[in-house]
């Protein structure tokens, strides 16, 4: 049993300096950069930032499965990282909804257009060549990067066949040709599935409006057996040849049977697949976050002072080993956090300073337990023993209710979307767990190492033999 | 201190006095719903010099808000204000124009905090906020069925915790309908949250008792059950104060202390967890002694026994 403890205990020193370690703030005695590899991961209520919701709004006929979002996820996740947003979230929810969280954005009115905006559909010519899908290129109505605000243009696209393009006037391309434009989203009338010349396999049918038609016959006639390519947001989806000339209805054949459905709602919802409506924003300003942090961690400053005073005064010895189990609960925490890692919003310290105070109830249980075993006779070592024994019924039964709701409210948060209320479901669920972990470890193996050490053979210190502190308690025979 | 259970009547006295006002108020007045749950947009704002809320509502009503509230957020020399109104797009020329409107007419200003949300979400938010607190109890009345399964009656510990859960839940609601009426104080999804925390607290609380019951139960069978529920919280009122003396110490720590966006939050916390403290003892103990006691079953047998009578027509 001697050994066991003391092992426990080199075990917990090491644990709580390792905690105490990652959980300190600023990145000093960092090794292997570890520390600066895990900083504290703030929500947007605390730095500042923007989150939407966006809502899918299926076309007539377009029927939205999980395919569908996740391309518009993808497309989304593409012009997001044009903005320079670091550590953006983009999630898709549910089975018509995408969430976006940009941290710290400067302009959130900007990013809002951005990310709501028909992406620019366009049939080019490619110069003869067959351009692979996902080349991204310049183009008469503009270079790549108005589209995806990346600088990485064209990797792909081959500069020999540079020539006979006729540049707008004021674009410049900083790298790779610029194809013409023949035809741009809005000359298209319509896009639908239908069947080949064959009648065996489906294809891509479109339809151009008016002028429109004239200019593609033109291109189309001359230009047969060469290929065009199909551009939306200045990256290349499909490069078909040219078997015919094409005015006002046409088809694209060679595309996949699998691609088929995805392009047609491609041409006809532009590249987000799917029209998207903001249905719920949030716009947090940098000064709000900053100031609402400071106060938070303040509070929980006093908070746990309090707490701590509190139990040393009340419980005297024990209370000093609760006050040091919880400052080794409130590392291990927060080194979880961090090296998980868990978004801290608002709600979620709320949640964390909330759970110091359920942590303090495991120990609370245990001394009123000991407290109790001493009167009745037993001595100090026994009672210390009994004591842990006769709370860890209520103990572990009170925190798996309390597992139960931040399950429940996790669930919840993750359907309204918001992070704030998963934040705190999270952060109150991981201090339940670390709490119950403390109370049977740390707080248990303490008590065993203040009474083996002979610190005290004094009852008093247990606060069991003050008369004023003690309840009245009618014997249970 | 070793008779609360011969008072229970004066303890249901208690929790129906403070219940009964906000419940008055919950059913005449209902509670100011916010934005997550009727649509709309809320807007926190800065100005640098001096403004009343009326000439905020003025310049909105020329920009095209009619029906536009505005509050100051914190104290009313700290010039940030709350504006609540229709549903406003981020990013929109609508916003766009409001913010000229301001601009011009008042001063510059800074945007602490913009949100809006859909009309069609926010019901939606509403309805899975009902079925969270009701998915919630019913969890935690089987894990108490499930815990409580070797004493005599486990539903009964199942439904007497339930009932205390349900008492507080009341007593927030209530306090934030007053609050609604009084202060115009809105309600969140951050509300939500913090009744259902309410709701794991206050059983957190219960089972600590009820625990104690079920062992003294088991060791002491010749005793009244009046008697083991006595001395059985005698045993844990100290502990059950003490634990929510440090939670309430946190609490307020936030209250005082922490920002203004989780003061309503955490004011519904610390209300949610007194009102906890309390049903767990002099509530939920005490229901288990009047079923024993035959005390509520009687209750029922006399308002079933009287109902026929008054219904039955006279012939």
């Amino acid at each position: 049993m001697r050994t066991r403890t003391s092992l426990t205990l080199i075990f917990i020193i090491v644990l709580g300096l390792m905690a105490g370690w990652v959980a300190l703030p600023g990145s000093n005695f960092d090794i292997a950069g570890f520390r600066a590899a895990h900083p504290v991961r703030e929500g947007l209520d605390l730095q500042g930032g923007l989150q939407v919701v966006l809502q899918a709004k299926p076309v007539a006929g377009q029927t939205l499965d999980g395919e569908t979002l996740e391309g518009t996820r993808q497309t989304l996740e593409r012009r997001v990282n044009g903005l320079g947003v670091s550590e953006p979230l983009i999630q898709t929810r549910g089975s018509d909804q995408i969430i976006i969280e940009l941290p710290g954005i400067e302009n959130p009115q900007d990013a809002i257009q951005i990310l709501q905006q028909t992406a620019l559909l366009e049939i080019i010519d490619p110069q003869g060549q067959y351009l692979p899908q996902g080349t991204l290129v310049n183009t008469t109505l503009g270079p790549a990067e108005d589209a995806t605000g990346s600088s990485a243009a064209t990797p792909a696209a081959s500069p020999a066949a540079a020539g006979s393009a006729t540049p707008v006037a004021g674009i410049q391309s900083p790298s790779g040709p610029v194809y013409e434009t023949i035809i741009s989203g809005a000359d298209l009338k319509d896009a639908y599935v239908t069947t080949g010349a064959t009648g065996m396999n489906q294809v891509v049918g479109f339809e151009l409006q008016g002028d429109a038609s004239s200019k593609f016959f033109q291109y189309t006639s001359s230009h047969l057996g060469q290929p065009m390519s199909i551009v939306i947001d200045k990256q290349v989806i499909s490069s078909p040849s040219i078997n015919g000339a094409i005015s006002s209805q046409g088809i694209i054949e060679g595309v996949p049977p699998t691609e088929v459905e995805n392009m047609v709602i491609q041409l006809k919802a532009g590249a987000l697949g799917v029209p998207l409506e903001v249905v719920q924003s949030r716009t947090v300003g940098p000064t709000l976050g900053r100031d609402s942090l400071d106060k938070s961690i303040f509070a929980g400053v006093v908070g746990l002072a309090i707490v701590a005073l509190f139990m040393i005064l009340y419980y005297r010895l024990p209370g000093v080993v609760s006050v040091v189990a919880l400052l080794i609960y409130t590392a291990i925490t927060f080194a979880i956090f961090k090296v998980v890692p868990i978004t801290l919003t608002l709600a979620g310290i709320a949640g964390f300073i909330l759970s110091i105070g359920m942590a303090v109830d495991a120990n609370v249980l245990i001394f009123s337990r000991t407290k109790e075993d001493l009167r009745n006779g037993k001595t100090l070592s026994q009672a210390v023993e009994s004591g842990f024994t006769h709370a860890w019924p209520s103990i572990r039964d009170s925190n798996i209710t309390t597992m139960i709701t931040t399950f429940i409210l996790y669930l919840f948060g993750s359907y309204t979307g918001t992070s704030i209320i998963t934040g705190f479901a999270l952060t109150l669920f991981i201090g339940v767990v670390v709490s119950m972990f403390t109370a049977i470890t740390v707080t248990r193996t303490l008590l065993r190492v203040v009474v083996a050490a002979g610190l005290t053979n004094e009852s008093w210190w247990f606060g069991a033999r003050h008369a004023a502190v003690a309840p009245a308690v009618p014997s249970p025979r | 201190m070793n008779h609360l259970a011969s008072k229970r009547n004066l303890w249901f006295t208690i929790s129906l006095i403070v219940i009964v006002p906000g419940l008055v108020a919950l059913i005449f007045s209902g509670l100011k719903l916010g934005i997550d749950f009727t649509g709309g947009s809320l807007w926190e704002i800065h100005f640098d010099q001096p403004t009343r809320p009326e000439q905020i509502e003025s310049a909105l009503n020329g920009a095209g808000i009619e029906h536009a509230i505005v509050q100051h957020s914190g104290p009313a020399t700290d010039e940030t204000y709350l504006i609540r109104m229709p549903e406003v797009g981020e990013g929109s020329a609508q916003k766009t124009a409001l913010e000229q409107a301001l601009k011009t007419e008042i001063g510059p200003f800074t945007e602490l905090e913009f949100s809006t949300v859909g009309g069609a979400l926010s019901s939606e938010i509403r309805n899975r906020a009902i079925l969270a607190v009701a998915i919630a109890s019913i969890g935690i009345l089987l894990y108490m069925a499930y815990a409580f399964r070797n004493t005599q009656n486990p539903m009964l510990y199942g439904m007497s915790a339930l009932v205390a859960m349900l008492h507080d839940v009341l007593v927030v609601l209530g306090v934030f309908s007053i609050l609604g009426l009084l202060f115009n104080v809105q309600i969140d999804a951050l509300f939500i949250t913090a009744l259902l925390t309410v709701i794991g607290f206050s059983v957190h609380d219960t089972i600590v008792v009820f625990d104690r019951i079920r062992e003294n139960l088991a060791k002491n069978q010749g005793d009244s059950f009046e008697h083991v529920v006595d001395y059985s919280l005698a045993q844990t009122i100290v502990r059950s104060l003490n634990t929510s003396m440090t939670v309430i110490f946190t609490l307020l720590a936030l209250v005082l202390f922490g920002g203004g966006s989780t003061r309503m939050f955490v004011l519904a916390l610390l209300i949610g967890t007194i009102s906890g403290t309390y049903s767990s003892i002099f509530n939920a103990s005490q229901l288990l002694v009047a079923w024993e006691n035959g005390e509520i079953q009687n209750l029922f047998r006399r308002i079933t026994r009287r109902q026929p009578s008054s219904i039955a027509p006279a012939s």
